[in-house]
């Protein structure tokens, strides 16, 4: 199988270039993130990260044949060859297929993503309706993996003000706890044309998002919380 | 930041955790509340400790479903350990869980619900009612991505509390000072491969399991057992490594976990002939008796004949006569694996599974309050001055020879806790940070520098393939003497191939062979420990299977295997069996 892979280490490169490899022993149900392995074994310099294998600690996501996906559930069987297998797209790299997450991480912690409570906690546990958890589905699960994100056009134009997909995902989790009790600082700090108002529902991020999530969907509904909380 | 020590950056704070799973940010955060200031080192980014794994959920007596109390909890806990665990620590850690699990709530982990809007319990193994009754329900779950939910919301309280992280920081050695005081630890900054001092009057290791010594395995890459390698080459035994818990249910071939949850919602096991054997094991617990239990059913199905699929290796777990409501609604993840990595949807057909290495009881010894502890001249234990260990990395011990299924999200908790607790009352009486000599950082700098070495060698990445395949073989579900005594003269060349090794990539950014190159000299070490463990023990006890010795020995084998580094040596300590403030469970005849 052909794949051509982003090289680039900035103590021996001048620049990034394309290299074109091939693995001849592909065994049947073979990930993308296996074959990057036993490259690996041929070539060390190779490097990428990886860690749980199975699509759940969001260490590997890559951009895979143009698509931003996590290598360790993408089949070789799904992708056409040669497999072009690159960085995060929009990210600093720091070597190969590693990014620099720094804003993108900056961006989450910009939110507050814990939940805040200002009365007195009970002595048992918060009550939550089924009905009212269900509302976090489809939003605590998020990975951080950072696909979302690095495929939004408007991400990669301000990526210092917008703060982006993923971000936003995990504000509107807090924002739909029936138990968190700052909804109006929430939406107070997204207000303004950047933070929020950024995205124009492109959908790039559902599209791409591993655990099928829809952070264009919970965008909209911070828009709306927002313009009820204005008027 | 200062360079004042040989040009290598040092950076200083009350304490250093290494790891960033929920047993360091649990305890991280403890710390953060008394205002010390912590350092968090992972060698990822805290959201892919493996933690994030977990799906199953997090035992509490909250008897939010069936009547319960601690004290049941603790009996199950005792039991499930084949009564190797340590009965006081078994009772701190049962007593605390309801409060913890509360505390977990109130931070925002996003816990599924019952209708009356309390936290959701589901039926786990090795769980009864009234000590060895009825099926209780006691794993308090979110969906099936409990670890996620409760990882995701330490490091988001850690957010909150300002902890200091270094993100992607590998650690290489612990520094001691000439009297045994811990003073920090030498890390390695990924990134850009600079060497750099931690000096800390406290270190904490909370560094994970070691599930990476087995070909299939549940665990992540990361699990390289990398404090438990630490300590050994610092000098401090590794206690009970001959207990590596199997897990049943992983997928056939390839080890992704498959929650046992998925039995606790009423899945179960069925063989070649569509029968549902576990009723001839366990008659009363079934597919929810102690993994131990379960999985040897599974291996001794296959073995005999009984195994599904061309070659017989595998049996079925069964969930399609589930309503697909409660598989999508309290299973979606294990779901969304079946159908990625076996091309099964569980609503379906049944998932192809085996046993698969998923948990190390064994560990660094400490007390219930999270110190390393160590015996001194053939003495009592006494703590290691300035070192602690929390979560998979140690062994309290509360999982003896056999770990429940949703206790290991409870124990990191409880002991990340108890050690924040613990520190803070040594940094109360400890106001200076100890002397760091340059001879402390020289061993731990040479210990680095042995990657440096260039020119021909065998490469990293075969030998590790030649270990985790050598473990499998030789150290799996089932052992004996000569299979075992074999096995350790494998591992042992592999230990002296190791010194053959070279890296090809020497270059400093983001040299994740160096890094590969370092795990696999933990991984090494401790598979000498737990084979040379294993084939001591002659006796058979939770996940310590030994053919040859089919039975539980108490008279000679009640006791805790310890494992120094130096000349292999073997000692042995007493298991607590005086609980705090209850009578003690003694061991009785395991029947599930």
């Amino acid at each position: 199988m052909r794949f051509s892979i982003y090289r680039y280490n900035p103590e021996t490169d001048k620049a990034p270039y394309m290299q074109d490899v091939e693995l001849t022993e592909i065994r049947p149900d073979m990930m993308l993130l296996d074959a990057l392995r036993e490259l690996k074994k041929n070539d060390e310099t190779l490097s990428f990260r990886f860690s749980c294998g199975e699509g759940v600690c969001g260490s590997d996501a890559l951009n895979i044949n143009g698509r931003n996906g996590l290598s360790c559930i993408t089949p070789l069987s799904s992708l056409a060859e040669p497999i072009q297998v690159r960085p995060l797209p929009g990210m600093p790299v720091i070597r190969d297929l590693v990014v620099d997450l720094t804003q993108f991480y900056k961006h989450y912690r910009s939110i507050e993503p814990y939940l805040i409570v200002h009365d007195p906690v009970p002595e048992e546990e918060f009550l939550q309706t089924p009905e009212q958890r269900e509302k976090l589905d489809g939003l605590y699960e998020c990975i951080l993996c950072g696909a979302c994100s690095t495929a939004c056009p408007s991400f990669w134009w301000n990526p210092e003000l917008f703060r982006g997909p993923a971000a936003l995902l995990q504000s509107y989790r807090f924002l739909a706890d029936s138990r968190d009790q700052a909804t109006a600082d929430r939406l107070q700090a997204l207000e303004g044309p950047y933070r929020l108002f950024r995205c124009h529902t492109i959908m790039n991020c559902a599209e791409v998002c591993p655990k099928g999530l829809n952070p264009t969907r919970a965008i909209g509904e911070i828009k709306k919380l927002l313009l009820k909380h204005i008027i | 930041m200062s360079h004042a020590n040989y040009g290598i950056a040092k950076h200083r704070f009350d304490t250093l955790v290494i790891g960033a799973g929920g047993g360091g940010l649990r305890a991280a955060l403890q710390l953060a509340q008394a205002e010390a200031t912590v350092a968090v080192v992972s060698k990822v980014f805290p959201t892919r400790s493996h933690t994030v794994a977990a799906q199953g959920g997090m035992n509490a007596a909250l008897a939010n479903v069936s009547p319960d109390n601690w004290h049941w909890h603790m009996y199950d806990t005792v039991k499930g350990s084949d009564y190797l665990g340590d009965q006081d620590a078994i009772e701190y850690m049962c007593r605390a869980a309801s409060r913890l699990v509360i505390e977990l709530e109130h931070m925002g982990v996003p816990f599924s619900r019952l209708d009356n809007g309390k936290i959701y319990q589901r039926p786990f193994g090795g769980q009864s009612q009234n000590f060895g009754g009825a099926q209780a329900a006691r794993t308090c779950a979110a969906a099936d991505r409990t670890g996620h939910a409760i990882l995701h919301s330490l490091y988001q309280q850690n957010i909150r509390a300002k902890t200091h992280f270094f993100d992607e920081f590998f650690a290489v050695d612990l520094l001691l000072d000439d009297e045994g005081y811990v003073l920090g630890a030498l890390v390695l900054e990924i990134e850009t491969g600079e060497p750099l001092i931690i000096e800390a009057k406290t270190t904490l290791l909370a560094t994970g399991g070691v599930g990476q010594l087995f070909r299939t395995n549940t665990n992540a890459a990361i699990n390289t057992g990398d404090g438990m390698g630490m300590a050994l080459r610092a000098g401090i035994p590794v206690q009970d490594m001959e207990f590596f818990q199997f897990h049943p249910t992983g997928i056939a071939g390839k080890g992704m976990l498959m929650s046992e949850g998925a039995r606790g919602e009423g899945g179960y096991l069925i063989n070649k002939d569509g029968e549902r054997f576990m009723e001839r094991y366990a008659p009363q617990a079934k597919d929810l008796a102690s993994r131990d239990v379960v999985s040897r059913a599974i291996a001794t199905e296959v073995r005999e004949g009984r195994g599904c699929g061309e070659k017989g290796d595998y049996v079925l777990l069964k969930l399609d006569h589930l309503d697909p409501e409660v598989i999508m609604k309290r299973l979606p993840g294990i779901r969304d694996m079946a159908m990625t990595f076996a091309h099964v949807d569980p609503i379906d057909k049944p998932i192809p599974v085996f046993p698969t290495a998923h948990y190390t009881m064994g560990g660094i010894p400490t007390d219930r309050f999270g110190q390393v502890v160590v015996p001194v001249n053939q003495g009592a234990a006494e703590p290691v001055p300035g070192l602690y260990a929390v979560g998979e990395c140690a062994c309290v011990s509360v999982h003896g020879a056999n770990r429940l299924g949703g206790n290991s999200l409870l124990d990191i908790v409880v002991f990340g806790r108890a050690a924040g607790n613990k520190i803070t009352e040594y940094l109360g009486e400890s106001r200076y940070h100890r002397p760091m000599g340059r001879q402390y950082v020289d061993k731990a700098l040479g210990h680095l520098a042995r990657w440096d070495k260039r020119g021909k060698g065998e490469s990293v990445g075969a030998l590790r393939d030649a270990l985790q395949r050598t473990m499998e073989h030789y150290c799996g579900v089932f052992r004996i003497e000569n299979v075992l005594a074999e096995g350790l003269a494998k591992v042992l060349e592999i230990e002296k191939r190791l010194e053959d090794v070279r890296l090809q990539d020497h270059s400093k950014i983001f040299n994740t062979a160096r890094i590969e190159a370092l795990e696999l000299e933990n991984l090494v070490s401790l598979a000498v420990a737990t084979v040379t463990s294993a084939l001591a023990r002659q006796e058979s006890r939770g996940a310590h299977t030994r053919i040859d010795y089919p039975d539980r020995d108490d008279e000679r084998w009640l006791k805790h295997t310890l494992f120094y580094r130096e000349g292999r040596r073997l000692d042995y300590k007493p298991v607590t069996t005086k609980p705090l403030t209850v009578d003690s469970f003694p061991p009785k005849p395991r029947v599930y």
